[in-house]
C-alpha cells in the first residue's frame, strides 16, 4: 500500500487526540473532577481510527459503552466532549448522558450505549431508513466481543442480511468481556467467522495496525454504498486499562498487559511512517504536542462551563 | 359516521397516515401477505407493498431495534409485536433505547415510533398470550401509554400516537377486534392525555380501561334498572392521564371503582387511585376506593379459570353495588 501523507497525518493526529483525551479524563477522574465511571479504550486507537476513516461525513455511527475513540474519530468537538464529561449544559448531552451516552447528532454519530449490544438492533433501523429513502449513506455499527454474545446480535445481524442494509458492523475484539476472556466465552477461533451464519461477509484484521484496519473497513464500506450488504468486520486489539473505573484487574497479567503494550497501535503507526519518510521525528511530534493543546483547551473550557440549572431537570423526556 | 369494527378502524388510520405521510411504515411478524396474526394489516401489503409493510423475521428485539434505529433518522415506524406478551423479549430496545435516547442525548434525537400490540385474555390462549403488561410501560419516562376501547378511539388515537414523535405504546385489545362503532368519515385526531366519559351518571364513578369499558357499560345498565346511576370514565391514555377528568367525575360523585384486566398489584388502578388520594378530589370521597382487577395469577387456560381471573359484568355490578350501598 503506498502510504497517502495527508490521510496518514489526520489518522495519526486523531490517534493522539484519543490517547490523550482518555489519559486526561483518566487523570481528572483521579483527581475527584469526573462524576461516575468511564471505559477507556487506550490501546484500541487503531480500530476506531482505521474504521471511522474509512466513512464519509455523511456516514452514520452508532457507538459503544467504550466510545470515546468512535467520536472522536467521526469528528466530534473535544470541547463539548470534555463538557459532557463534567457534567456541564455545554457539553453534548447537555450532561444528562456522560461518558456512556455521548451522541453528536449533527456530527451523524446516534450515539454510544450503555448496553452491551444495544446498538446493534438500531443500526439495523439507520440502515433500513437509508435504504428506503435511498440514499448513498451508510451506517457503522460498533460493538465488543462481549456483545457477539448478545442475543440481539444474532437478530439484528440476521436482519441487516436478509435486507441486504447497508451497515458495517465493526466487531473490536479487546479480548475481555469486562473478565471473561475470548478464550472462555467462544468455541470459535475468529468472532468473524459467526458472519457465515448470516450469510454476510466475515473479516478479521489485526485491530493494532491502523493501515490493515482502513483498507478493510473501506472494502466493506464499498460493499455496503454498493448495494453488497453488510459486513462483520472483527479488529483484534487489546484494552490496556481495566474495564471501567471499578476493575482490580485479578483476571489478566503484568506480562499480558506488557506484551501487548508493546504492540502500541500509535507507536507502530509512528515508527512505519518514519521509516517509509512519510513524515519526520519532528513532525510526529508536532502532532502530538498539537493534540495535547486541542485537550487541555477543552479542559479549559469544560471546567469554565456552567452546570444544568437544575430547573430544568424534566426537560427533554418527551417530545 | 360509518359503522366498522375495532380492528377495521386501526387498519384506517395505518392506511390514511401511511397515504399521508411516506415516512410512516409497517414492520412485524406476518404484518404482510398473512395481514398479522390477527388480520389487522390485512391488504396493507398489496397497497403499499412490502417496503412499507415488512414482515420480519421472529426478531421482537431486532424489531424493536430497527424500529427505533429509523425513528432517530426521522422515520415514523410502526410496529408490531404479535403478542403483548412478547414485549418481553424487546425490553432493553423499548425501555432502555426507544424511551430513553432522548433525554440521555440531551433532548437532541427524537424517537417517533408506534408499537402496537394486541393484550389481554379471552382467547384461552393462556399464560404466554394473554398478559395485560401496561403498568410496566407506564413506569418507564419517555413511553406513552395508549389503551383504546371503541373503534371511534382506536382510529383517532392511533392517528395521534403516529403523528407523536415520543415512543407510543399502543394498547389493543383482541376481544375487541371484532366489535363495532360508529367512526366519522372524515380525519380526525383525539389527542393523547384525554378522557372520555363514555356514561355520565351521579352516584359513583367507575374508571376503566379497555375491554373493562364495554363490560363497566354492561353493568351500568343493569345498574341503572337498579336505580344507581355511574358515570363511566375512560382514561384512553395511561400515559400522559387526564388526571382533571377523573378529578371531575370523582368530585361530582364521592365514590370511586376502578376497574381493569391487568394483574391488580402494581396495576395502572394503583397509580391512579393514588392520584386521586393526592388530589382535592380525595376530600370529596364518601367511600374507600375500590380496585377491581385481575387476580395476582398467571393467566389459566381453563375456560371458567380464565373468566374468573378478570372482573366480569357481574362483578362490576356487585362491587358497585357494595360500594354505593
Amino acid at each position: 500500500m503506498k502510504l497517502k501523507r495527508e490521510l496518514c497525518v489526520r489518522m495519526l493526529s486523531k490517534m493522539y487526540e484519543i490517547r490523550i483525551f482518555e489519559e486526561t479524563v483518566d487523570d481528572l477522574f483521579a483527581r475527584g473532577l469526573v462524576h461516575g465511571t468511564m471505559h477507556l479504550s487506550i490501546g484500541q486507537e487503531a480500530s476506531a481510527v482505521g474504521s471511522v476513516f474509512a466513512l464519509r461525513d455523511e456516514d452514520y455511527i452508532l457507538s459503544t459503552h467504550r466510545g470515546h475513540g468512535h467520536c472522536i474519530a467521526k469528528g466530534a468537538d473535544i470541547n463539548l466532549m470534555m463538557a459532557e464529561f463534567l457534567g456541564k449544559e455545554t457539553g453534548y448531552c447537555r450532561g444528562r448522558g456522560g461518558s456512556m451516552h455521548i451522541a453528536d447528532i449533527e456530527g451523524r454519530n446516534l450515539g454510544a450505549n450503555g448496553v452491551v449490544g444495544g446498538g446493534i438492533p438500531l443500526a439495523v433501523g439507520v440502515g433500513l431508513s437509508l435504504k428506503m429513502r435511498q440514499t448513498d449513506e451508510i451506517v457503522m455499527g460498533f460493538f465488543g466481543d462481549g456483545a457477539a454474545n448478545q442475543g440481539a446480535f444474532h437478530e439484528a445481524l440476521n436482519m441487516a442480511a436478509i435486507w441486504t442494509l447497508p451497515v458495517v458492523y465493526v466487531c473490536e475484539n479487546n479480548q475481555y468481556g469486562m473478565s471473561m476472556s475470548t478464550n472462555r466465552a467462544f468455541k470459535i477461533e475468529r468472532i468473524a467467522q459467526r458472519a457465515d451464519g448470516y450469510g454476510m461477509v466475515g473479516v478479521t484484521v489485526d485491530g493494532n495496525d491502523v493501515l490493515e484496519v482502513y483498507e478493510a473497513a473501506a472494502k466493506a464500506v464499498d460493499r455496503a454504498r454498493s448495494g453488497g450488504g453488510p459486513t462483520l468486520l472483527e479488529c483484534v486489539t487489546y484494552r490496556w486499562k481495566g474495564h471501567s473505573k471499578s476493575d482490580q484487574e485479578r483476571y489478566r497479567t503484568k506480562d499480558e498487559i506488557e506484551a501487548w503494550k508493546r504492540r502500541d497501535p500509535i507507536k507502530l503507526f509512528r515508527e512505519r511512517l518514519l521509516t517509509e519518510g512519510v513524515i519526520t521525528d519532528q513532525e510526529a511530534a508536532g502532532f502530538e504536542e498539537q493534540a495535547s493543546r486541542t485537550i487541555a483547551e477543552a479542559v479549559e473550557f469544560a471546567k469554565s462551563s456552567a452546570e444544568p440549572d437544575p430547573d430544568t431537570i424534566l426537560e427533554g423526556v418527551y417530545a | 359516521m360509518k359503522e366498522m369494527t375495532y380492528a377495521e378502524a386501526v387498519r384506517e388510520a395505518l392506511r390514511e397516515e401511511m397515504i399521508r405521510d411516506d415516512s410512516v411504515f409497517l414492520i412485524g411478524e406476518d404484518v404482510g401477505t398473512y395481514g398479522g396474526a390477527f388480520g389487522v394489516s390485512y391488504g396493507l401489503v398489496d397497497e403499499f407493498g412490502e417496503d412499507r409493510v415488512r414482515d420480519t423475521p421472529i426478531s421482537e428485539a431486532g424489531i424493536m431495534g430497527a424500529a427505533t434505529g429509523a425513528a432517530l433518522m426521522g422515520m415514523r415506524p410502526v410496529a408490531e409485536i404479535m403478542f403483548m406478551d412478547f414485549t418481553t423479549i424487546a425490553m432493553d430496545q423499548l425501555v432502555n433505547q426507544a424511551a430513553k435516547l432522548r433525554f440521555m442525548f440531551g433532548g437532541k434525537a427524537k424517537v417517533p415510533l408506534v408499537l402496537r400490540t394486541p393484550g389481554g385474555s379471552g382467547t384461552g390462549a393462556a399464560a404466554h398470550h394473554s398478559q395485560s403488561l401496561e403498568a410496566w410501560f407506564v413506569h418507564v419516562p419517555g413511553l406513552k401509554v395508549v389503551m383504546p376501547s371503541t373503534p371511534y378511539d382506536a382510529k383517532g388515537l392511533l392517528v395521534a400516537s403516529i403523528r407523536d414523535d415520543n415512543p407510543v405504546i399502543f394498547v389493543e385489545h383482541k376481544l375487541l377486534y371484532k366489535t363495532k362503532g360508529p367512526v366519522p368519515e372524515e380525519e380526525y385526531t383525539i389527542p393523547l392525555g384525554t378522557a372520555d366519559v363514555k356514561r355520565t351518571g351521579r352516584d359513583l364513578t367507575i374508571v376503566a380501561t379497555s375491554i373493562m369499558v364495554p363490560r363497566v357499560l354492561a353493568a351500568a345498565e343493569t345498574l341503572a334498572g337498579q336505580g344507581i346511576d355511574a358515570e363511566v370514565v375512560d382514561p384512553r391514555t395511561l400515559k400522559p392521564l387526564d388526571e382533571e377528568t377523573i378529578f371531575k367525575s370523582v368530585i361530582k360523585t364521592g365514590r370511586v371503582l376502578i376497574a381493569h384486566e391487568a394483574c391488580k398489584t402494581g396495576g395502572a388502578g394503583a397509580e391512579i387511585a393514588a392520584r386521586i388520594v393526592e388530589s382535592d378530589a380525595f376530600n370529596y370521597l364518601d367511600a374507600p376506593i375500590v380496585r377491581l382487577a385481575g387476580l395476582d395469577i398467571p393467566v389459566p387456560y381453563n375456560r371458567n379459570l380464565e373468566r374468573r381471573m378478570v372482573p366480569q359484568v357481574e362483578d362490576i355490578v356487585a362491587a358497585a353495588r357494595e360500594l354505593v350501598g
